[in-house]
């Protein structure tokens, strides 16, 4: 009994159900017998999925119960929802898809709030298979957002979300956004991220995708994903055009309201890069604003001292104050009051930024403009930085390379920790590294996904008269500079050997740690081997050389070897 | 369909029949979430909502909530319409039912649901035929305890007669 078979009866069944009517002990307004149709149509569905030629027999039929289901009552459309899924799950003609389409399109046009709601669903099914046949029904599903059913406008929200393409990327942005400023709680943060993720495909030009994620920021800061700052930051960074633009919008956001973080931590970011272009002229994008040095001074200095701004944005405003140091033509003297003060702040974080600061005006002030240089674009993914500013710099800075790289490095960092999503204090820079250039590639690498440790090919560095010893190798991908050393030792021959010593020695630029073997004694014939773990850190990178020691007794002699071991593989220690 | 309850409007649940295999413990938990759940619902939204990994439907008749939770790839529109005939069934049964009658009366009520649906699926698509056999298990209960009286009676009638 196989599909091929059965199939045609079911049709015929069906097809008798439909055209001339059963008893009225069983139908249902008019629909005969809804249950026993819906059944035989799931049944259909499952025997037709993934076969053709089962499909094909049924097409007939689905169209027929599809335009002659009445459905005015329940039932019929039941029934007729039962088709949908159908037609939608076997391999069934184009034609047939789109009528299922428009059933379901002709369903949210429907007063019951339930049919609506199953079209939604199912809609949001078909949308990628049929993603142009779902378009025209765009308008219908917009109009359901603005259902006060909760379940309804959450179906009617993604399914907008993925109706929106480069043509209609405009007008369904507005009408998210309107949607977005009213919608219940649980469904902002959802939306939010939808609309900057739409944003971020289809944005037409750069301006409009700054202004969509400015008003998102706006209208639901709080419910925006952590990375939306620095992907803010990073397309206003690459517009260059755009930022007397941007710096004057975001100051006149932030001086409404400073509550929402992330749009007070891109604010700050901005003003801090951008501050002299704020104050100098007019821009003719924007209203024409007259903002004193003073003002924004004042409103930095607001940010930082408010309750309601968490570390992070403290973190931000100081940054941009001391930025603002050498962007601003008059006196710093206030600012180096305000950094000062933090100096001795409770939170760590800002403290020590405060103290660089500081030091930074009084040690190194004849420096102070070169540090605080408009910020080099960072590549997205954080993997490279544009290089040669930071080099020049570098090499005009020998002895003071600690507290260059510490700034540079603490700003790059609140970036890298955005783009990762970890905490500010999970990867603190190295600090003697003598080569500051070395310092900022190790933290741009941590970022990046984990590479699975590569295989070492196993080494035999000894034989001697049955006893055999082996070196396998890992390089643990979680920290780069370690080595892990097993050193097996086997014995074939005839007799045990006892007392086993294995001592290692490296170049005095490592760092060996010698675990405790797992025993002395190797019996006869191959018994259980003795295994060891030497731990190896290599920071500087060099070449490794291993110098094997082993002492035993073997066949009633004692035996001392030396030996160093040759044709260790460069994935060892590079 | 995976189980079908039945509460009243202040929480209290009238029946409950379950198609899938679960402890006591589970079941009272899932009883207490779902009925705090579909309460919670304003009246005009929709009969459907989600709920874990199951789709509930539910519809309000009078002051009894009759709620069914069904799988994903169920019809739940059809599912309305199940509600539907059990209630019909019902108030041919009991003629205009009510709450009480379900309250005094809950077995009968579990035999018509068992006529209707088997293993969560509808077994038997016309009203007559469940019903007709609802009568037939009554006539049977008659009979039976009609012919247990008969027997007593005569039990006593010879002990008298003994004595």
């Amino acid at each position: 009994m196989n599909a091929t078979m059965v199939v045609p009866q079911l049709v015929k069944i069906l097809r008798t159900l439909v055209t001339t009517g059963y008893s009225t002990e069983h139908s249902i307004s008019g629909v005969s017998d809804p249950f026993l149709q819906v059944r035989i149509l799931r049944l259909l569905r499952i025997l037709g999925r993934n076969h053709e030629e089962s499909s094909e027999t049924m097409n007939d039929l689905l169209a027929q119960v599809a335009t002659n289901t009445d459905t005015s009552r329940n039932a019929g459309s039941a029934v007729l929802f039962e088709t949908v899924l159908t037609i939608m799950d076997i391999r069934s003609a184009p034609g047939l898809r789109v009528l299922a389409v428009n059933i379901l399109g002709r369903f949210l046009l429907n007063n019951d709030k339930n049919i609506r709601y199953v079209a939604l669903t199912s809609l949001l099914r078909m949308v990628q298979s049929d993603h142009s046949a779902v378009q025209r029904h765009r308008p219908t599903v917009v109009e359901c957002l603005r259902e006060p059913d909760a379940s309804l406008s959450r179906r009617a929200l993604e399914l907008s979300l993925a109706l929106v393409n480069s043509s209609n990327v405009r007008a369904m942005t507005q009408e998210l956004q309107s949607f977005l400023e009213s919608c219940p709680p649980d469904l902002r943060a959802d939306c939010a991220s939808g609309i900057l993720l739409a944003a971020e495909r289809f944005a037409p030009t750069k301006r409009w995708h700054i202004d969509t994620i400015l008003r998102v920021l706006t209208t639901a800061g709080i419910y925006v994903r952590d990375d939306a700052v620095a992907n803010l930051t990073q397309l206003i960074g690459e517009a260059q055009e755009l930022h007397a633009y941007s710096v004057r919008r975001l100051y006149s956001a932030l001086a409404e309201d400073i509550s929402q973080q992330p749009l007070v931590q891109v604010a700050a970011w901005c003003i801090g890069e951008y501050g002299d272009l704020l104050l100098e002229g007019s821009c003719e994008e924007t209203e024409p604003l007259q903002v004193e040095e003073e003002e924004v001074l004042a409103l930095l200095e607001k940010v930082l001292q408010s309750h309601v701004s968490q570390p992070a944005t403290r973190g931000y405003a100081l940054t941009a104050l001391m930025k603002l140091s050498t962007r601003l033509r008059g006196d710093s003297n206030r600012i180096r009051q305000v950094v000062s003060i933090y100096g001795s702040c409770l939170d760590v974080e800002l403290q020590q930024r405060a103290v660089e600061y500081n030091t930074l005006f009084q040690k190194y002030d004849h420096m102070r403009a070169a540090i605080l240089e408009k910020m080099p674009l960072v590549e997205r993914g954080g993997s490279q930085v544009d290089g040669e500013a930071k080099e020049s710099k570098e090499a005009q800075l020998s002895e003071t390379a600690l507290v260059s790289t510490e700034p540079q490095a603490s700003k790059l960092l609140d970036l890298l920790d955005l783009l990762d999503g970890t905490s500010g204090d999970a990867q603190p820079p190295p600090p003697l590294d003598p080569s500051p250039g070395g310092a900022l590639v190790h933290l741009l690498d941590l970022p990046g996904a984990p590479l699975p440790p590569p295989s070492i090919p196993n080494l035999r560095v000894f034989e001697r008269e049955g006893l055999q010893l082996n070196l396998s190798f890992v390089r643990p991908s979680g920290t780069p500079t370690l080595l892990l050393i097993m050193v097996t030792a086997t014995n074939t021959s005839g007799a045990d050997v006892t007392h086993f010593i294995c001592q290692a020695a490296v170049p005095k630029s490592f760092q060996l740690q010698l675990q405790a073997p797992s025993g002395d004694t190797l019996p006869a014939q191959g018994g259980l081997p003795v295994t060891q773990l030497l731990r190896i850190l290599n920071p500087n990178k060099a070449p490794l050389r291993l110098k094997l020691r082993l002492t035993y007794n073997h066949f009633g002699q004692s035996v001392q070897e030396i030996f160093e071991v040759n044709n260790l593989p460069v994935e060892t220690w590079q | 369909m995976q189980f079908m309850l039945l509460f009243s409007r202040q929480g209290k649940l009238r029946l409950q029949k379950w198609y899938v295999p679960l402890s006591d413990k589970e079941k009272k938990k899932i009883t207490r979430e779902l009925v705090q759940t579909v309460l919670a619902r304003k009246p005009k939204m929709c009969s459907f909502l989600e709920w874990r990994d199951l789709k509930i439907v539910y519809k309000r008749y009078a002051s009894l909530y009759f709620c069914c939770a069904i799988e994903d790839q169920d019809n739940e529109l059809i599912t309305l319409e199940i509600i539907h005939r059990y209630v019909e069934l019902l108030d041919k049964y009991f003629g205009s039912v009510c709450e009480l009658d379900i309250i005094f009366n809950f077995e009968k009520a579990y035999f018509i649901l068992d006529e209707f649906l088997l293993g969560g699926e509808v077994q038997e698509t016309s009203k007559k035929n469940v019903l007709k056999a609802i009568e037939q298990a009554d006539l049977l209960q008659e009979v039976f305890f009609l012919c247990c009286l008969t027997k007593a009676i005569g039990c006593l009638g010879e002990v008298w007669e003994g004595s």
